[in-house]
């Protein structure tokens, strides 16, 4: 079989993967896009949803403002994507609350916000600490046990996996070339051509932007990038579709557009998304009932567990190789609040074939080993 | 569309409020075939009409309130005297 | 009434399901001293096939059959062997450790097992036809299920469809009853036969070809027979008209039921969301899951027997079930007494002989399993065969992907009226085999249970802290 040529290859098909490819296509770029099968280890099918503000960036500063620049392109980037698919992926951006169980919890929270906003250069994201009764005014079915919460405005959600699959549709009407079960062994570099070597044959393309989560890792140091990961998991408890009940994601806990409820962020070690504690799903269901006690005899129609891709230190990582000149490197934790980043910033540096450091040069995994040294 | 080879009819349920003869020994939906009822829920997708069809705990078409809890599959459900059984209409309300 | 609080903290063994195969395993391991529970989510024992069977009101011996009756034996053994059987009582999770998860009533438990057998059986293949989802349509074995377990038959005018031994022992059931039947559309394709043939003689040698001659005699002298290559049901809001057609030529059916049936399939929910392996069968165009001689799963201490273990019939169950209980002897308690498992064997092999004949004989039609258009496939969240297709176009290749672009799958039954469709719609469309795209990846709970029933189980301090930060 004869190599398939390609101005870029994009390796992943998750989240971050088909953003960047849309953005390339839109660019003018011929794209294909390299996924795995449909067992394959995906963060994109086990997301919380979340285009989240509240608490980004304690360690990072520019992180908050990266986050703040994608959350406020994020309305814009749901019309587009409705333009072209005539699917509405549900953005709203109500704010969203961090609920408090004891008054512990609540001085923990205050804490880290107060640590956060403190950092030099950090942007201000007017996030405030509430009271049970002014929380109550908002989400009006919370229970007694809940003492306050951290209330953002900047906040919102999406429908995620309809994100997912519009974003799949819009990159198969404009003619990127998805290829499943590409999953990419090697990837070597002649006379300024990358060869992508997949068990399904050879795809060259004359850049490669790797977008695999943290299988980022494996690929990385193959065009003399690198991608420290520290995978974990995470687990999620669904409900059966209810009426609308309630206005404002809380990171834990958000009602679907379809009426389900998501409850969950939990946090193990591990790298088995088919493994499920079941004292961990009921530690999420304990709490979701008293934040919502109405939510007591509501039915569980399902759990599952996802593998977060997560870097080292918890911040993205968007560097380019100097040795492979056209290489590039993609990784972050929150694929749906920086989706509109990769799609209408990060891929059309990529189209011109340079990063901005400008933007994004903060996010260089060269950080790791400035801390390593010091 | 059902009719029932012996006449045993002995506890009385309400469905949407209306009383109707039950068998003890009959589940929830047995109990509405055999009443005649057309549907026992609309879906909370696109409103559209179901009624019963597997009987045996897989389908989730019987899906019906009784006594004030939603969604619960009528197939597995037995009958008692008293029990109010409500059409169960698109998406369940949280609380009930 | 057994309730959640009346379980033990622990059994040697756990049975799920109280049909055929749960009842003998159940039975035979409890004789032997095995602290033993069976769990079954319906208001009695029985299963499907003896659904009913300590409680139906049908008293006339012959409406539902000498096979029927012989589930008494079956049920009476477990009553005296000692085994614990718990009804109404809905196994919603089994982890790899084996622990049960248990809802009773509302209240949940878990329980911890030396050993599980898996006896969840059959369910009926998907009959995904255009109006499948409007009342007045159900399933030939729904129809069974109201008259073993109620005495409740048709009424008006009924039409039944399909293929499969089921749907004409319904019919002969149902006539027996005094319902009339309006028509029997018969959807296996003709070219069936030829294809069977070869599988002939074994069923001849099989008890079931006597049996099976004299029901479609017994039928056939009742109703009318069509052979069908299109089915659809119509109406507004319920069943109106069933529609057929062979060939170039359609025909509309006045009908208040329809009852579908072609052939049933294992229900894999519960063993595939332990993480055991299953395969693909080519034979029976289902998945079932991959087992030993001992019917043990590829997850130690789980097996599943009966017709969760691929289809052979209600008899054929029970000596599964006996062959599973006796390897769960051997292991907890190998001083015990028990059959020889040879013997058993024999005669396991002796009820599967013919089933080859009968798998090929009836195999449902392409066009009734892989429908097109608009037709509904996954009943609970609306998706229809068109939206299927058209994303395995753009390159979808399995139905996990698959669910999460459509939702197919995603609600409460949980894949199992749509779970073998969408794997053969994407096997067609992207030109694979249903091996290839394989099959959902199940998780807990794989029935509903509260929140509150979640919230009540057992907690670890690690597992708080994985929440609580």
């Amino acid at each position: 079989m004869a190599a398939r040529e390609y101005d870029v290859a994009v390796v992943g098909g998750g989240l971050v993967g088909a953003a960047t490819a849309w953005g390339l296509a839109r660019e003018g770029c011929r794209v294909a896009l390299l996924d795995e099968g449909d067992r394959a280890v995906r963060a994109s099918r086990g997301n919380f949803a979340l285009v989240w503000v509240q608490s980004k960036g304690l360690g990072l500063a520019p992180y908050a403002g990266w986050t703040i620049r994608s959350s406020d392109a994020w309305a814009g980037f749901a019309a587009i994507l409705k333009d072209e698919t005539g699917l509405d992926v549900c953005f709203q951006r109500p704010g969203g609350f961090h609920l408090a169980l004891s008054e512990k919890e609540l001085e923990a929270r205050a804490e880290v916000l107060k640590r956060l906003h403190n950092q030099p250069g950090i942007v201000d994201y007017k996030t405030e600490i509430l009271d049970h009764s002014q929380v109550a005014r908002m989400l009006p079915d919370i229970g007694p046990e809940v003492v306050g919460a951290s209330y953002c405005p900047l906040d919102g959600h999406v429908n995620s996996l309809r994100l997912f699959r519009t974003l799949h549709q819009a990159i198969h009407a404009r003619g990127v070339d998805y290829l499943p079960s590409h999953r990419v062994d090697d990837i070597q570099r002649e006379g300024g051509v990358f060869r992508l070597l997949t068990p399904q044959g050879e795809v060259r393309a004359g850049r490669v932007a790797l977008a695999a989560g943290n299988a980022n890792m494996r690929l990385a140091p193959m065009v003399g990038l690198e991608a420290p990961m520290k995978p974990e998991r995470g687990q999620i408890v669904v409900t059966e579709r209810l009426r609308p009940f309630l206005n404002y994601p809380v990171v834990t806990l958000r009602q679907t557009d379809e009426g389900t409820v998501m409850i969950g962020d939990s946090k193990e070690e591990g790298t088995d998304p088919a493994r499920i504690t079941l004292g961990v799903a009921a530690t999420e269901a304990e709490r979701a009932v008293r934040q919502f006690p109405l939510l007591a005899n509501v039915n569980v129609v399902r759990t599952w567990s996802a593998i977060r891709v997560m870097t080292q230190d918890g911040f993205p990582i968007y560097d380019e190789s100097e040795t492979h000149p056209g290489a590039f490197v993609l990784c972050c934790h929150s694929g749906v609040t920086l989706a509109a980043n990769h799609a209408l910033t990060v891929a059309p540096m990529i189209a011109r074939g340079a990063l901005d450091k400008a933007l994004v040069a903060p996010f260089s995994a060269r950080r790791f080993h400035v801390q390593e040294a010091a | 569309m059902f009719k029932r080879l012996h006449d045993t009819a002995t506890v009385t349920i309400t469905v949407d409020g209306q009383p109707v003869r039950a068998r003890i020994g009959d589940t929830v939906a047995a109990a509405l075939l055999a009443a005649g009822i057309d549907h026992c829920r609309t879906t909370p997708v696109t409103g559209a009409p179901r009624a019963p069809y597997c009987l045996m705990g897989v389908c989730f078409d019987c899906l019906v309130t009784i006594d004030g809890v939603g969604n619960r599959q009528g197939c597995l459900v037995p009958v008692r005297e008293g029990m109010a059984v409500a059409t169960q209409i698109g998406k369940r309300e949280a609380g009930r | 009434m057994t309730s959640a609080a009346d379980l033990s903290p622990s059994y040697d063994l756990v049975v799920i399901g109280g049909g055929p195969a749960g009842l003998a395993a159940a039975s035979l391991a409890a004789r032997v001293g095995l602290s033993t529970v069976l769990f079954d989510e319906n208001p009695g024992v029985g299963g499907q096939i003896y659904r009913g069977i300590t409680s139906t009101p049908i008293k006339n011996g012959t409406v539902l059959g000498e096979e029927y009756w012989a589930g008494g034996a079956l049920a009476s053994e477990a009553k005296v062997s000692g085994a614990a059987i718990v009804t109404g009582a809905t196994v919603w999770t089994l982890d790899p450790s084996l622990a049960v998860g248990v809802s009773i009533a509302g209240k949940a438990r878990l329980i911890q097992a030396r050993r599980v057998i898996i006896a969840t059986g059959a369910l009926e293949r998907p009959f995904p036809i255009p109006g499948w989802t409007l009342p007045g349509v159900m399933t030939a074995g729904a129809a069974q299920t109201t008259l073993k377990a109620q005495g409740l038959v048709p009424d008006g005018r009924t039409v039944l469809a399909g293929c499969g031994p089921l749907l004409w022992l319904l019919a002969a059931q149902l006539l027996r009853a005094g319902v009339k039947i309006e028509a029997m559309l018969d959807t296996a394709s003709r070219r069936n036969w030829l294809r069977a043939l070869p599988h002939l003689p074994d069923f001849l040698l099989s008890p079931y070809w006597r049996k099976g001659l004299a029901l479609l005699r017994e039928v056939k002298a009742k109703v009318p027979v069509i052979a069908v290559d299109r089915l659809s049901a119509a109406g507004d809001g319920k069943l109106k008209e069933v529609v057929y057609g062979t060939g170039g030529t359609e025909h509309r059916l006045a009908a208040d039921l329809l009852l579908l049936h072609h052939g049933v399939v294992p229900n894999v929910n519960l063993a595939n969301a332990t993480g055991a392996a299953h395969r693909w069968n080519e034979r029976q165009l289902c998945f079932e899951p991959v087992l030993d001689d001992d019917f043990t799963s590829s997850v130690p201490g789980i097996a599943v027997a009966g017709d969760g273990a691929g289809i052979a019939g209600g008899t054929a169950a029970a000596e599964r079930g006996r062959i599973a209980a006796i390897a769960a002897v051997r292991a907890l308690k190998p001083e015990a007494s028990v059959p020889d498992p040879q013997v058993v064997r024999q005669k396991l092999a002796r009820e599967e002989m013919g089933r080859a004949f009968l798998d090929i004989l009836y195999r449902p039609a392409d066009s009734f399993r892989r429908p097109e258009g608009d037709t509904v496939v996954c009943r609970c969240e609306e998706v229809t065969a068109r939206q299927v297709r058209a994303m395995a176009d753009t390159g979808c290749e399995g139905p996990n992907q698959m669910k999460a672009f459509l939702r197919s799958g995603m609600g409460p039954c949980q894949g199992r009226l749509c779970g073998l469709t969408v794997t053969e719609l994407i096997a067609e469309q992207r030109g694979l085999s249903p091996a290839e795209v394989g099959y959902y990846r199940l998780r807990p709970p794989v029935k509903p249970i509260t929140l509150a029933e979640l919230a009540s189980l057992p907690i670890g301090e690690a597992e708080r802290k994985a929440v609580e930060r």
